[in-house]
């Protein structure tokens, strides 16, 4: 962490990129000032910080081009950035590299309201793009709790989730095509207008590959008709295995909710601290679940929930009665990270993703390692989809508590590995996880990314040292774990 | 002999890379009309079959790649479940790791996703004869690329799959179909209309100036649904959209040329001469007859689209719609990293 800038020489590398840069560009889109380039210097994960040689802000696809060109010409790494929001390090700037930032891309260039598509740039917001759809009755369904900020470039480049993809899907399932450009200027076009297009599925491979492959210039997106109705549920339980067992027979029930989320009890403290919503302080866990549709059908779920959480045995329970309300159930949920940024000077924001049925097991573990580390974790869920969000509570003023928070961490991550699930549900890998991804993946495995990685950018220059780990790192990774052949913390019960 | 289908499997393609000699992967057999060359020794992957996991409630399943489809939904009906994507098989003998490789989804393709929008995880034998796995038994997953979903539609020329995990819905219990006269241009108009409306649809079709139209759903979304849309109620909706989806409609039958034209769902109707099935809501227009392949590619990028030819006629002038420059260059280094030596189905998608 905290790497500092400007090894040895880089005076003369940054003054020989940013002339080529400035040669191509209008002379306002390439910063290289320390105070111009400090807001490039961290993502969402603000731990990791570093400043860029110097940053590009084309604002058109030919500047972006130019900008790719002189990284090529020149040997220099690039880091594209939409927003800047990322969980995991995605778009930290390298110290050798160019930060390009897709910012001024940030136009709505065409609705298609009988096509139920919208082509935009990839800096628009998320959320500007529900907006300008609303009045025709349609919207672009996945909805991270960042989506008033995050770009739509980057929630392709990391397959952002939501509250909602549980029914309606990801990133992935919600794009018809991208325009891209290669590190080797060319100009490619993945996925079609039509509902499939020919050769290989470029568009999944590009979709969550953290701007390791192309740099996208254009993201084509699909409308669905906005539910006429949504409700939602709110039950409160005693303890997290009762909960757990409610999302199951919600499922079991036959019911895809359009959101099922969880908070135990540490977290909805925090939020109801910062919302005042009306949650039930007393609940070890609440449950939040969500039906949309025609009237009909809504009516027809929220009966069929009801039963099953009384069945559960919740405690206390409420349906939303109004859309004020249901938006003041679901204030907390989506508040969930800033709220618990108030009780603690820093925290620590965890993605792995479970077999629902292991969830009440990896939370008791989590609850341990807990105790074990002295440090307080809150815990949000997309329950629905068994995608996990721990929040470590720490201090970074306070010596070795960070390096404790990794640690803790790396403990979960390990923890979803092992009951079968993954690393990362929806924030990627970025540089956090990488050590991680040596665990989840064996060597060849790894191998075949890279060469996926060089069938994109054989020169390697997109995004370089994310996302996926090289086999060298892997070793001293596997030599930090297995200390003298021990594994860490053998005091600990492990299943 | 299921212990060992994997090393064995694995051993032999690494023996093959190492001679460069063909193979040809089969499950089922039942797909052997659709791609262009089948060339090199049968590699057989029907004998790996059967359900690894079935966990009704995580709505994961995982299971070997030579399992019949109808065995897998023998198995997700008796828990109220589907692959929604609707697998076609084209015949009894169907695996579903063929129906994957060759991207098949069936009519609810428009409402509910592709093949690939279901598979969550593949586990697949590379070319170099190395057992990998990608993706998981999760939901969500962006642990490294989605080498999973590359598999969907790779016609088994990067690897040979060898299990899969599909995400799985629950069936919606209720379900009609109507009918309603209408001409190839109101209909385009009309299904886009009516898919940009939050109604319960899960598929349409249109032939000979009739459209009809599936509703899917609660069972009151579907009455109002009825309601509001008007048409006429059919009764053998069930026995017609199976026909549809294994191509065994009256429309399918015989030997001729069939030509898939996938273009944009609201493209205008493209005059080629011989009769259309049009399904996936104006996106997928089926034409039966011999028509020439540049005429067929052109109209259909003209509709911003795609044109195969999907069974029958002259195989030789290659099946599928040639690629933008660019993005064959990057597909002839993915071929070269999942398969160096060339040997998984070369030539089954024309250059690859
Ligand atoms: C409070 C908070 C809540 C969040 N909630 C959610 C949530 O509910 N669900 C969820 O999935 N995520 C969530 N996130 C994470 C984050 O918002 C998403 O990962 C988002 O998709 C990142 O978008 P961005 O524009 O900020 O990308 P950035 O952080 O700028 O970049 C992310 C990655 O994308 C690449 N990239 C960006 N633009 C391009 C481009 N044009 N071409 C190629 N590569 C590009 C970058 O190189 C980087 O690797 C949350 C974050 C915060 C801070």
């Amino acid at each position: 962490m905290n790497a500092t800038a400007k090894p040895a020489g880089n005076h003369e590398r940054r003054a020989e990129v940013s002339s080529a840069l400035a040669r191509r560009l209008p002379a306002h889109a390439v910063l290289t000032a320390r105070e111009d380039l400090f807001p490039y210097e961290c993502d969402g994960l603000s731990a990791y910080r570093q400043t860029p040689l110097v940053a590009a802000l084309p604002g058109t696809v030919e500047e972006a081009a130019e900008v790719l060109r002189v990284a090529r010409e020149t040997g220099t790494p690039v880091v594209a950035r939409g927003s800047g929001t990322g969980l995991s390090g995605g778009a930290l700037p390298l110290a050798d590299g160019i930060l390009l930032s897709m910012g001024k891309f940030n136009r709505i260039l065409a609705i298609d309201p009988l096509a139920r598509v919208a082509r935009v740039q990839p800096g628009v917001r998320n959320v500007q793009i529900t907006e300008a759809v609303a009045p025709l009755g349609l919207y672009y369904a996945p909805d991270p709790s960042s989506q008033i900020a995050c770009s739509i470039g980057g929630n392709v480049a990391e397959n952002a989730g939501g509250v909602h993809c549980l029914k309606y899907g990801l990133t992935v399932h919600n794009i018809q095509k991208v325009a891209a450009l290669s590190i080797e200027g060319d100009a490619l076009e993945l996925g079609a207008d039509a509902l499939d297009a020919p050769g290989y599925d470029l568009l999944a491979l590009m979709t969550g590959s953290e701007g390791l492959l192309a740099l996208l210039t254009e993201v084509t997106v699909k409308l669905l008709p906005k539910p006429q109705v949504a409700q939602v549920v709110m039950a409160s339980f005693t303890n997290v295995e009762a909960a757990v067992d409610a999302v199951a027979k919600v499922i079991g029930a036959g019911i895809v909710p359009a959101g099922l989320e969880m908070m135990d009890k540490m977290a909805t403290a925090a939020v109801e601290d910062y919302v005042h919503a009306g949650y039930d302080l007393e609940a070890e866990a609440i449950l939040l679940c969500e039906s949309d549709g025609t009237p009909e059908e809504v009516a027809e779920e929220i009966a069929k929930i009801t039963e099953v959480m009384r069945e559960a045995g919740c405690t206390r329970f409420a349906v939303s009665g109004s859309e004020a309300e249901r938006l003041k159930f679901w204030s907390g949920r989506k508040a969930a990270f800033p709220a618990v940024g108030r009780i603690s000077p820093d925290y620590y924001c965890i993605d792995g993703s479970i077999p629902r049925g292991a969830l009440a097991k990896v939370l008791r573990r989590i609850a341990e390692l807990s105790k074990h580390y002295g440090l307080r974790c809150a815990n949000v869920f997309h329950a629905g989809d068994g995608n996990l969000h721990p929040l470590i509570l720490y201090d970074a003023n306070v010596p070795g508590e960070f390096e404790r928070t990794e640690e803790y961490a790396g403990n979960i991550l390990e923890l979803c590995i092992e009951v079968g699930g993954t690393i990362t549900g929806e924030h990627g890998v970025g540089v956090e996880k990488i050590g991680q991804m040596c665990a989840q993946f064996n060597p060849a495995e790894l191998a075949q990314f890279h060469a996926v990685k060089a069938a994109f950018d054989p020169p390697g220059l997109l995004n370089p040292g994310k996302a996926v780990p090289t086999l060298n790192r892997c070793a001293e990774y596997g030599a930090m774990r297995v200390q003298g052949g021990r594994l860490p913390h053998p005091d600990l019960p492990r299943f | 002999m299921a212990d060992h289908f994997i090393p064995d499997l694995a051993d032999r393609v690494k023996d093959h890379a190492a001679r460069k000699a063909a193979l040809r992967i089969r499950g089922g057999g039942t797909k052997d009309f659709h791609g262009a060359r089948l060339e090199g020794e049968t590699l057989d992957v029907a004998g790996y079959a059967g359900i690894v996991a079935y966990e009704p409630r995580e709505l994961v399943l995982t299971v070997k790649a030579g399992t019949r489809i109808a065995d897998i939904e023998r198995a997700l009906a008796a828990e109220g479940q589907m692959l929604a994507f609707e697998p076609p098989g084209f015949g009894e003998a169907a695996t579903i790791g063929g129906t994957v490789a060759c991207n098949l989804s069936g009519p609810r393709r428009p409402f509910a996703g592709a093949v690939r929008d279901f598979v969550l995880g593949t586990r697949i034998v590379n070319g170099k004869g190395e057992d990998l796995s990608f993706g998981g038994r999760v939901i969500k997953n962006v642990a490294g690329y989605d080498v999973s979903r590359l598999m969907a539609g790779a016609f088994g020329t990067l690897g040979v799959l060898t299990e899969i995990s599909f995400k799985v819905l629950p069936r919606p219990p209720a379900e009609a179909t109507l009918a309603f006269e209408m001409d190839e241009a109101g209909m385009i108009e009309s299904v886009n209309r009516w898919s940009g409306q939050p109604l319960p649809l899960s598929a349409t079709s249109w032939e000979a100036g009739v459209l009809r139209l599936r509703l899917t759903g609660a069972s009151s979304a579907v009455a109002a649904a009825r309601a509001k849309l008007g048409g006429t109620e059919i009764p053998d909706g069930t026995a017609y959209w199976d026909g549809l989806r294994e191509q065994r409609l009256a429309f399918f039958a015989g030997e001729g040329p069939l030509w898939r034209l996938s273009v944009a769902q609201t493209a205008a109707p493209i005059a080629l001469g011989p009769p259309q099935l049009i399904e996936w809501g104006g996106g997928l227009r089926w034409v039966r007859g011999a028509i020439e392949a540049a005429r067929a590619r052109e109209a259909a990028e003209k509709a911003r689209g795609h044109a195969t030819l999907f069974r029958g006629g002259d195989r030789a002038a290659g099946v599928f719609h040639p690629l933008a420059p660019a993005l064959a260059k990057i597909h002839r280094r993915l071929k070269d990293a999942f398969d160096p030596a060339g040997i998984l189905n070369p030539g089954r998608m024309d250059n690859f």
